[in-house]
């Protein structure tokens, strides 16, 4: 079981195209990491995945455990268990988190269902203290007001809460100083399972040193050029995105 | 009711968009002539002095312009020529449910009157088109002197108290709805409520229009004694027809020495519904009048709730909610007349545009010059749920003299599609992310309000956006 992209093409709706082909495949259990340079197409592929209405997919196919999510709205794929801890998550006055992550999670339950307060309460209290977020946090408007750290932890106990199967986290490190980085880590490693799989993207090496991914891949063009094992990334962070371009250059030539 | 009875029905999911079929014994018939004010003067067996407070207020209604020089031009629209402006039945409400026919039974029991006045309410009035089908209210308040009837019971068995408040916070000719209403007004509740006495639950009044073609003039006077306190509720629905219909109420309060009155609104109007209604009250000294005024739906609403301030340390406010979907407006505000020292008044407005909805605030805060100590806060707030939406702002605060002060606040904010995709992102559906962001919006005041009503104000939010929700 798992997230499969295959042949992905997409573009800004009519407009540039972003992705060019795009192959990849998060399995359960597994956590990949996708590095590039700015504009190699990151963000949107987080973005298509998660069915953004500023992207269409103008070729190939994105399949959860077998499914095609393509022609599912943002809020079905979410229910089907894909998250995505968002670069710049949202804020939403006057909607407090508690009230937020709530709704969320009772968008899951089945008509007339209803989510049971204490152990809702007993849950998020729990994933609240693991990232170390104060009590206080529970009747705050989502993100309103929030600093960088706080927002990506917010992000991190959001997926905690919802227990997603697959997870994109989009450059969940920007903005953090190392202590949240640690946290945030913490966090993410907190769900590693049999039963969850991650797609980390990220500029910075950095956050791979604490989140161990199982395999690395190299975004350039709208497309993945290269891929291999954690030590892809320290290669990367030394030698730069340079090599790469040159190694895609030459077989182009052959 | 039986659910094969339900069954029968067509049901839509909007709570308030349904209707049975018609048949009136008493029916004024259609358009408006000095006539058809004799026909109501006569069906009610009214005193001579109404009727000619009827007739002198029809002359007032017909020779006042159409007040489109400031106003929305969609008033041009009612034609007054085709509304009926008097259906009823019976003349006198019942005072045990089980004596309401059933078919006008039936609508309130879907529509969850009887069973909110077993909840949480001291008294009920359910008016029907013209007139009030049902009212009662708990026997001990009776017995503390309260009165809670019909406008025309009040007129004809309380004369002594009626008459001399009546129509003189509102006089007729205040505007050209207000003149309307004095002369074809029916139902609508008149409420006295005896020094010292205060009111622990609600009184609850709840309007619905059945008929196609119609218009309803209901007429509520309060008078709130000395140190007495009372919060009076009212609902309003009406069903879905093709053509438009006329909502035309005056309301008049008075609120005695230190006496409180808080008057809530939560009306749900189909969009048919031409809403204009004129609201005002008057606070004697260290006396507090709140209006809670939550506008949903109708095609146009124009009301703008007031306060005359009127006694030393009087106090007034006016929190209001309004949100205009596709096609509607909202045309709304308040008023605080500041007529005596130390008097100070509050207003906090939110609205809510969505799609080509549009809202618009009208505001007036008056405080002479030779007044002092006097304090006004005016907060309005607007959201707007995407890019087609409109909302105005028309402030208008005249305030003389030193020694008083005005603080006035405005914002505008909007909810993103980025905002939108977030919480879809969440698993919450677009409708359902949208409810959310208006609730926020909406929610520092709705802690203001009653919880019930709070309760029910996020139940029609939630509606409004799944229909917005293509």
């Amino acid at each position: 079981m798992s997230l499969i992209i295959k042949n992905l093409h997409a573009r800004v709706v009519g407009g540039q195209t972003i992705l060019n082909g795009l192959n990849l495949e998060i399995e359960k259990g597994r956590i990949h990491a996708v590095m590039g340079p700015n504009g190699s197409g990151k963000s949107t592929l987080s973005k298509v995945i998660a069915g953004h209405p500023d992207y269409e997919v103008t070729a190939g196919d994105i399949l959860m455990d077998g499914k095609s999510i393509l022609g599912m709205e943002p809020d079905a794929r979410s229910r089907a268990g894909l998250f995505l801890a968002f670069q710049y998550p949202m804020e939403i006055p006057g909607v407090s988190n508690a009230n937020f992550i709530r709704a969320a999670l009772s968008a899951r339950l089945a008509e007339g269902e209803e989510l049971e307060a204490t152990e809702y309460y007993a849950d998020l209290y729990e994933q609240m203290d693991r990232l170390e977020i104060p009590r206080n946090f529970t009747s705050r408007s989502v993100n309103d007001g929030f600093s960088g750290g706080e927002k990506k932890r917010n992000e991190v106990l959001q997926m905690a809460m919802l227990k997603p199967t697959y997870a994109i986290l989009d450059e969940t490190d920007s903005g953090l100083d190392i202590d949240a980085l640690k946290i945030v880590s913490a966090g993410v490693n907190a769900l590693r399972s049999p039963d969850f799989g991650a797609l980390v993207i990220t500029h910075y090496q950095r956050l791979l040193d604490y989140i161990t991914p199982d395999y690395v891949h190299v975004l350039v063009g709208g497309k993945i050029v290269h891929s291999g094992g954690p030590e892809l990334a320290l290669e990367l962070e030394s030698k730069g995105y340079d090599w790469i371009r040159e190694e895609m250059a030459e077989p182009a030539l052959a | 009711m039986s659910s094969e009875v339900i069954s029968q029905l067509d049901i839509d999911r909007t709570r308030g968009d349904f209707h049975y079929p018609e048949s009136h014994a008493f029916d004024a018939g259609v358009g408006l002539n000095h006539a058809t004010i004799d026909y109501i003067a006569n069906v009610k067996s009214e005193p001579d002095w109404i009727r000619e407070f009827r007739h002198k207020a029809l002359d007032v209604f017909l020779s006042k312009p159409m007040p489109t020089n400031w106003a929305s031009e969609d008033l041009n629209n009612i034609i007054f020529e085709k509304i009926r402006y008097y259906l009823s039945n019976a003349q006198h409400p019942t005072r045990s449910w089980e004596e309401v026919p059933d078919d006008v039974k039936r609508t309130f029991e879907r529509l969850g009157i009887p069973e909110q006045e077993r909840k949480f309410l001291a008294g009920v009035e359910a008016q029907f088109d013209s007139e009030a089908v049902y009212s009662n209210m708990k026997k001990a308040l009776g017995d503390q002197g309260v009165i809670f009837v019909g406008s025309t019971e009040g007129l004809k068995e309380h004369p002594e108290i009626f008459r001399k408040w009546f129509g003189k916070v509102i006089p007729t000719g205040d505007n050209k709805f207000s003149a309307l209403n004095s002369a074809v007004f029916s139902g609508g509740s008149f409420i006295y409520v005896p020094p010292g006495v205060k009111l622990k639950h609600p009184l609850q009044a709840y309007f619905r229009i059945n008929a196609e073609n119609f218009g309803q003039f209901e007429r509520t006077l309060i008078i709130a004694d000395e140190g007495s306190e009372v919060m009076y509720m009212e609902g309003c629905t009406a069903p879905k027809f093709e053509t438009a219909t006329l909502h035309s109420a005056v309301v008049e309060l008075v609120a005695m020495k230190g006496a409180k009155i808080q008057y809530v609104t939560v009306q749900n109007w189909s969009a048919n519904v031409f809403n204009l209604v004129t609201k005002r009250a008057i606070a004697h000294e260290e006396a507090e009048v709140k209006w809670i005024d939550c506008n949903i739906g109708s095609r146009l609403t124009m009301k703008y709730p007031g306060v005359v301030l009127k006694g030393r340390k009087a106090r007034g406010e006016v929190l209001s909610i309004a949100l205009a979907n596709n096609g509607q407006h909202q045309d709304t505000g308040a008023k605080m007349i500041h007529a005596a020292d130390e008097t100070t008044s509050n207003i906090i407005s939110k609205s809510i545009s969505i799609g080509k909805g549009r809202a618009t605030y009208r505001g007036l805060v008056h405080i002479p010059k030779h007044l002092k100590g006097c304090k006004n806060n005016t907060e309005c707030d607007a959201l707007l749920i995407n890019s087609n939406s409109r909302t105005d702002t028309y402030p208008a605060i005249t305030v003389r003299g030193s020694g008083n002060s005005v603080q006035h606040e405005a914002s505008v904010s909007q909810v993103s599609a980025e905002q939108i995709f977030y919480m879809q992102q969440r698993g919450l559906s677009e409708a359902q992310a949208m409810s959310l962001s208006v609730n926020g919006f909406v929610n520092d005041l709705v802690r203001e309000f009653p919880m019930e009503y709070s309760v029910e104000l996020k139940r029609l939010i939630d509606l409004e956006m799944e229909g917005s929700v293509g």
